[in-house]
């Protein structure tokens, strides 16, 4: 599919206005592995006729990683200027497919005069796969996901994610700790951009033993982060060949006519 | 002589509750040294929290037999306490079972029943002695949890083995009394026998009415003296969480615990970087970046450590921890609270003033402790009474970066890039829409 992405300022020229701003983030817009899940949204979006754009080079980290290892200056100092930005283009709905990009924007840019109505891309997806905007093709597999922190415990979202694989027609398989209870990836608090503190072994090892416990072949997230890290405990514990780690999007483009 | 007795009861009822009434003054004393933060927005919601958190200890049925074991142990304590006010009540005014007279046929019916409760007590006791003891619970061994080395275990123990032995005292007491009764002793009601301590009767009815007088009177004398120090020794203990799990839940935060408010004296600095109007109400008073000492955190941080009751099922959760990190967030919460402990012999020491003793609450946090937090609220999620360790490893992580400086290079790196750069990795900020070109 040829994508036909325009940013905010492309809007602005024609005097239009996008329903949604996509929030892209760092790793959608810069990792290699995360772009892929980026414009399998942007292809879902098109498809499903949603009128969104992105900020492209105005964009800027939310400042969520600083924020987190106790920079609160950093913070503020991206929050403000996004802020600005944002503001600049009246925004007033975003989507992101990044837990922490969306708890940042939702939770903690309002009290520092950001107010946005935002979802996290799972909820936009299971939305128009209820409404039956988005046509699929059924393909039965089973397949576990994991629950993301910030988008469980921080923003309750449970069900979003577990409504995408049963509309697409798939057996969920439920991981031994999830939900409330779901693992860490071992990415959150910043610890993906740094070395892991001392101990008997990674976070991320730990949570893929559970994967790899479940017998599943395919594994859906729905983090960048999250991303980073099971494919990183895949290849440590040697299982990157036969289980797959997917993006909910990408789960339903695959799926869609 | 009756009179010498209601003396020594009211001596020692008054002085045991000055003693208690000024631990707590003290507890009070060190909270109030903490910043503050508003938590009395949404009356109805908060209620509803205390209801369902700590009167109905909704959280802690999510492991159903120790959650009933527990309710076991509580219902007793509330209920029990009913029948403590005649004690206490006897005990001033030189009375036998003061109520027996007003309650009827009712009376012997409660007593059946707090003796059945008694029971529940025992019994729950007994299990938990036996998760700590013999089936070694594994969040409860001191072997895996360094934290819970030396006092902490030993506090354990002694809360199960007390409560045990004031029950036994209940039923001895009430099992003397029933022979007595039976005997026509005079000063004890015919109120009959009790369903527990019945069964205690054969091992009396052999022994002189005076001596099972003696026995009863030791035995009131020892439940009641119990109950009192218990109640004292309580503020020391970690089983001060059934005074505080109340105003814990009220004041538990109904935010996401995914939030990290922000930093006011931040919000004004930076407002006067980007140029833009900063009001001077939130101009910095504590010019302290996040939190070194326990007086840097808010009074909810440090009601959370006087509240938590150390089950760690908060570090049984912790990714950290379960992969062998030295972080625990257990180990948090009873730093904060072994520092509040410190600063309150302090003021005590010094008419109520704080004076610094060159120590703080980072002396016994690590770094490697805080920097090991992946921020999952797991620990938060798992306490039965929403107390948040996560809170205090944030203003503590807070006062490591901007005050200390102690950031892995790693993180500078990522601070330099996400400044210089926008984003966490080193990347061309202008290649930013490139996952666009097909």
């Amino acid at each position: 599919m040829v994508l036909h992405i325009r940013t905010m300022a492309d809007y602005l020229a024609k005097g239009e206005m996008p329903e949604y701003l996509f929030w892209v983030g760092c790793a959608g817009s810069f990792d290699d592995r995360q772009k892929k899940v980026t414009r399998a949204f942007c292809e879902i979006l098109q498809k499903a006729e949603i009128s969104y754009a992105v900020l492209g080079t105005e964009e800027s980290c939310t400042g969520d990683p600083a924020r987190r290892t106790g920079n609160e200056f950093l913070f503020q100092m991206q929050a403000m200027t996004n802020i600005e930005v944002l503001n600049m283009y009246q925004v007033k709905k975003i989507v992101t497919a990044c837990p922490h990009c969306f708890n940042t924007l939702k939770n903690e840019y309002p009290s520092l005069g950001g107010t946005y109505e935002v979802i996290h891309h799972t909820e936009l997806l299971a939305q128009l796969l209820k409404e039956g905007k988005i046509e699929i093709a059924e393909e039965r597999e089973e397949i576990a996901f994991h629950d993301s922190c910030y988008l469980g415990r921080g923003n309750g979202i449970y069900e979003a994610p577990r409504e995408i694989i049963s509309e697409l027609q798939k057996d969920l398989k439920e991981l031994k700790s999830c939900r409330t209870k779901g693992l860490c990836c071992g990415a959150g608090g910043a610890q993906v951009f740094k070395e892991p503190e001392p101990g008997a072994m990674d976070v991320q090892v730990k949570r893929t033993e559970e994967i790899i416990e479940s017998g599943v072949k395919k594994v859906a997230i729905a983090c960048p982060f999250c991303m980073v890290m099971i494919q990183d405990g895949l290849n440590k514990t040697g299982h990157d060949k036969d289980i797959q780690v997917v993006d909910l999007a990408e789960l339903v483009q695959k799926a869609m006519k | 002589m009756t009179y010498f007795f209601q003396f020594l009861f009211i001596a020692l009822l008054a002085s045991m509750s000055y003693l208690i009434a000024m631990r707590f003054k003290g507890i009070l004393a060190t909270i109030r040294l903490s910043q503050p933060i508003q938590l009395s927005d949404q009356p109805a919601e908060r209620w509803k929290r205390v209801f369902l958190l700590a009167f109905g200890q909704k959280k802690m049925f999510q492991k159903p037999f120790v959650g009933f074991m527990h309710f076991l142990i509580y219902i007793g304590f509330i209920l029990i306490n009913a029948e403590i006010l005649e004690i206490i009540l006897d005990g001033i005014l030189g009375t036998h079972r003061l109520f027996a007279p007003f309650l009827g046929t009712l009376y012997p019916l409660l007593l059946n029943f707090f003796e059945l409760l008694a029971g529940g007590v025992f019994l729950a006791c007994l299990v938990f002695f036996a998760r700590r003891g013999i089936f070694k619970v594994q969040r409860l061994q001191s072997e895996n949890h360094s934290e819970l080395k030396g006092f902490p275990i030993k506090d354990a123990y002694t809360i199960l083995i007390v409560e045990c032995v004031l029950m036994t005292a209940l039923w001895t007491m009430n099992a003397a009394d029933a022979v007595l009764q039976s005997r026509g002793v005079e000063h004890y009601h015919e109120v009959g026998s009790f369903i527990v301590s019945e069964n205690l009767i054969p091992f009396l009815d052999s022994y002189s009415s005076e001596a099972l007088y003696l026995l009863e009177r030791i035995a009131w004398w020892f439940h009641i003296a119990g109950i009192l120090g218990f109640a004292l020794y309580v503020t020391y203990s970690k089983h001060l969480h059934i005074f505080f799990a109340f105003p814990a839940a009220y004041y538990s935060s109904l935010k996401s615990s995914a939030i990290i408010p922000s930093l006011d004296s931040v919000t004004h600095e930076v407002k006067l970087m980007l140029g833009q109007p900063a009001s001077s109400e939130a101009a910095p008073t504590n010019l302290r970046f996040g939190a070194k000492d326990v007086m840097d955190l808010n009074w909810k941080n440090l009601l959370d450590a006087y509240s938590c009751t150390e089950c760690g099922r908060c570090t049984d959760q912790c990714p950290a921890n379960q992969t062998g990190k030295s972080l625990s967030p257990r180990k948090i919460m009873m730093d904060t609270r072994d520092r509040l402990e410190e600063v309150g012999v302090i003021l005590s020491k010094n008419k109520g003033q704080f004076v610094d003793d060159g120590k703080s609450l980072l002396d016994k946090i690590s770094g490697e402790e805080l920097r090991a937090c992946t921020t999952c609220q797991a620990c938060v999620e798992a306490c039965p009474m929403e107390l948040s360790p996560l809170n205090i490893i944030l203003e503590l992580r807070r006062y490591q970066i901007m005050e200390m400086s102690d950031a892995p290079a790693a993180w500078n790196s990522m601070f330099s890039n996400i400044e210089t750069n926008q984003a966490p990795w080193k990347f061309n900020p202008s290649d930013r829409m490139n996952w666009a070109k097909s």
